[in-house]
């Protein structure tokens, strides 16, 4: 049986006057935090922009490495989890605790998916030589000079990215937590959107980072 | 014993001060650890100075000079001008002024102070390993190359990057969210408006200095290639990336300064603010410019000359709010009843090195100027004059203005203005010279110079012990205050702004009973 969260669970911190100051402070806040992790992915976007306008032969080259399949999966696993976490803050709002949890559990589950998946690809690629910077020492097939270059993008960008989804996950873990402790219900699902956000922009990024380094001609 | 509950006796005991969410505590806590690294930047500028005061090697050994140099621009930088004024006194001040409790999320200011702290002992720990000799710009390709420890300063840097981005984003929220009933965004005091546009630029340019200095660690720890020429990357990006961040980052240090100088100014001239909104302006305004004039620290690097020219106009464009804000501050004194307290001395200082500073970057905004300039020691006292001059300033005039309100306690006023004399006079000693040194060719950074330079500079370091002296005396001075000073009063200069209203030192929760605003911040009837 749900047991409904009164509203007294819900903290309402001494400094503020009501609960709606409290929440659009959240809000704000969680957005501004949002833009400072835009612009520090922009460094990296930067770069590639840059380096790929200056060696598009290396570029292109190195996107012939990267399994696109496995790359359109994990685009797919991420496009879900999204609609999942979504799905857990409209079922908390309508006092679906079950529901919600269990929406969590599944984004949860496709992090721990796109994680795998990369670790294949990642090992995969170490398996026969593709190291990042200095480490690098693939010979074989399709090698280019400066082909470390376009490698040292990939295995940054989509090294901070998955960084990124490791953090999410435990945000989620913890949010999870915070949902079988009924710490989270109609009156109090604002922890769990901030969360959303976070994972909705980790999303968000590798929808960039996907076209630029598997698709790109 | 019937003392006044305040938010330094309501809570006894160490872990009351280290755990605290109270945003006077933990300005507090800032004060106690900035004012550490400004003593340790201090005494490596000293040492510098004395190894510079005659030609060839004979106090310290160029290495360490190096390192010596190194270290004293990263701890100015990173640990004491950064989160100077938003971090100390922003976070004591923010909340009070604009009659709010506390800051939008307590326990993210305290992890803020936790991450400067973090960070600083990290790059300190580099002391012990190897030293780092880079200059606190870590410029490639040398910063990738040297032997040093540079990792642990560049993380050091990264972790208190993020203190000054969550101080940032807390002053923004706290400001849209927290502001008093009545308190308007055009009844703020001009202070709260500095600290805002300050906090629009930790926001946006703290985390490419964060990625930049990512890619430095992977650049020296896998050789990523990102900065190096030998894989094809570019060590002139890195330059790009850096500036993007540290050129706002001299807004993030002066836009606060020029808020406390335009609280100093009205408090003590007792008339209100000569051109409020036009100051506002300014503030923003400077802060929006400051994002597209960073290419004017790499005209002799490399970049097109057409990028040149652009940055270099849009450098001289900064000069426009800049100058308003002087032009008000001047006229705001104009026919005031001016109160020559230690405070004002120092804003009246900030105006005088101020001035000097911000028009020799005019002079080295010039591409023709530049070029001759650059490198030299003209850049060295131009930037001193508007760091030192401009920043140390006004946190001094800050510190001695509201040391009342935040410890219950006067200064001696004696004392207060002899510091700044010291100050002030020893400053211009040490730094006007290498402006004549600067323009006569004498490299920055170098250990040791020609024997012609050699008069100028032992000039320079002379000024240097008056400057060291003065803030031995600002020392005791404040120290002595703290402990032993009488009794301080809640309004002891008739400030009309919120914070002077409640009781010093405030109580927890800073008001009473809510305040209720119904004029602008300085209404002095007039």
């Amino acid at each position: 049986m749900e047991t409904k969260p009164s509203p007294q669970t819900k903290p309402l911190a001494h400094h503020f006057d009501s609960y709606e100051q409290q929440e659009s402070a959240g809000t704000l806040g969680m957005w501004l935090f949002l833009c400072t992790e835009i612009l520090m992915f922009g460094g990296l976007f930067v770069g590639y922009v840059l380096y790929h306008s200056l060696y598009p032969e290396i570029f292109k080259a190195g996107a012939t490495f990267l399994e696109w399949k496995k790359g359109g999966i994990n685009t797919v696993v991420l496009l879900i989890s999204s609609f999942t976490m979504a799905l857990s803050i409209y079922y908390a709002q309508k006092n679906k605790m079950k529901a919600c949890r269990m929406s969590l559990i599944l984004t949860l589950f496709c992090g721990l998916l796109f994680m795998l998946i990369k670790y294949m690809e990642y090992s995969h690629k170490m398996h026969v030589g593709i190291f990042p910077g200095k480490f690098f020492a693939y010979t074989g097939e399709g090698n280019v000079e400066g082909l470390a270059l376009y490698f040292s993008f990939y295995y940054l960008m989509t090294g901070l990215h998955a960084s990124h989804v490791l953090a999410g996950m435990g945000l989620i873990g913890w949010a999870l937590f915070r949902a079988f402790q009924n710490k989270i219900g109609p009156n109090n699902y604002k922890p769990l959107e901030y969360v959303g956000l976070f994972w909705h922009l980790v999303d968000l990024i590798w929808i960039y980072l996907f076209p630029l380094l598997y698709l790109v001609e | 014993m019937a003392e006044n509950k305040n938010y330094l006796n309501w809570q006894k005991g160490i872990s009351s001060w280290l755990l605290t969410l109270d945003h006077k505590r933990i300005g507090i806590l800032y004060m106690i650890t900035i004012f550490s690294f400004f003593l340790i930047g201090g005494i490596f500028a000293l040492l510098m100075r004395l190894e510079l005061f005659s030609a060839g090697e004979d106090f310290i050994k160029t290495d360490f000079y190096n390192q010596a140099m190194t270290y004293h621009g990263a701890i100015m930088v990173f640990m004491v001008i950064i989160p100077g004024i938003p971090a100390f006194l922003g976070n004591f001040f923010l909340p009070l002024q604009i009659g709010a409790k506390d800051v939008a999320f307590p326990r993210v200011n305290l992890l803020s102070w936790y991450c400067l702290v973090t960070g600083a002992l990290i790059a300190c720990f580099s002391l012990v390993l190897n030293g780092v000799d880079t200059g606190w710009t870590f410029y490639t390709p040398y910063s990738i190359r040297t032997s040093t420890s540079v990792i642990p300063v560049v993380l050091g840097a990264f972790i208190m990057g993020f203190s000054s981005i969550l101080t940032g984003l807390n002053f923004i929220v706290t400001i849209h969210k927290l502001r008093a009933p009545g308190m308007t965004f055009f009844r703020m005091p001009l202070f709260v408006w500095s600290l805002y546009s300050t906090a629009i630029i930790q926001i946006l340019a703290t985390p490419v200095l964060a990625i930049t200095l990512l890619l430095l660690i992977a650049e020296r720890v896998l050789g990523v290639g990102i900065f190096d020429p030998n894989l094809g990357g570019d060590p002139i990006l890195f330059q790009h990336f850096f500036w993007f961040y540290s050129h706002p980052a001299v807004y993030i240090m002066i836009l606060p300064a020029m808020g406390i100088i335009s609280e100093l100014i009205v408090a003590f001239s007792r008339q209100n603010i000569f051109g409020y909104k036009s100051i506002v302006m300014a503030s923003i305004g400077i802060a929006a410019v400051s994002f597209f004039v960073w290419g004017h620290h790499l005209f002799v690097s490399g970049q097109s000359e057409w990028a040149g020219i652009i940055f270099s106009g849009l450098t001289m464009l900064v000069g426009v709010p800049t100058a308003v804000k002087v032009f008000n501050w001047t006229a705001t004194l104009y026919k005031g009843s001016l109160k020559f307290d230690t405070p004002l001395l120092y804003a009246m200082g900030f105006l005088f090195l101020f001035l000097i500073g911000g028009v020799t970057g005019i002079i080295l905004a010039t591409i023709a100027a530049d070029v001759h300039l650059h490198d030299t020691y003209f850049v060295v006292a131009h930037f001193h004059y508007v760091m030192v001059g401009g920043t140390l300033m006004a946190i001094m005039g800050g510190f001695y203005y509201w040391l009342p309100k935040m410890f219950g306690r006067m200064y001696n006023e004696l004392w207060g203005r002899v510091s700044f004399a010291l100050i002030f006079i020893g400053f211009n000693v040490t730094f006007f010279p290498q402006f004549i040194l600067g323009a006569e060719g004498m490299p920055r950074r170098y250990a040791d110079y020609p024997l012609p330079y050699e008069p100028l500079n032992q000039l320079s370091t002379l000024g240097s012990w008056f400057i060291g002296g003065g803030f031995v005396v600002a020392l005791i001075a404040i120290v002595w205050a703290i402990f032993k000073g009488p009794k301080a009063p809640a309004n002891p200069w008739g400030a009309k702004t919120l914070e002077w209203e409640t009781t010093s030192p405030p109580p927890h929760e800073n008001f009473s009973e809510t305040p209720q605003v119904t004029t602008g911040p300085y209404h002095y009837g007039n």
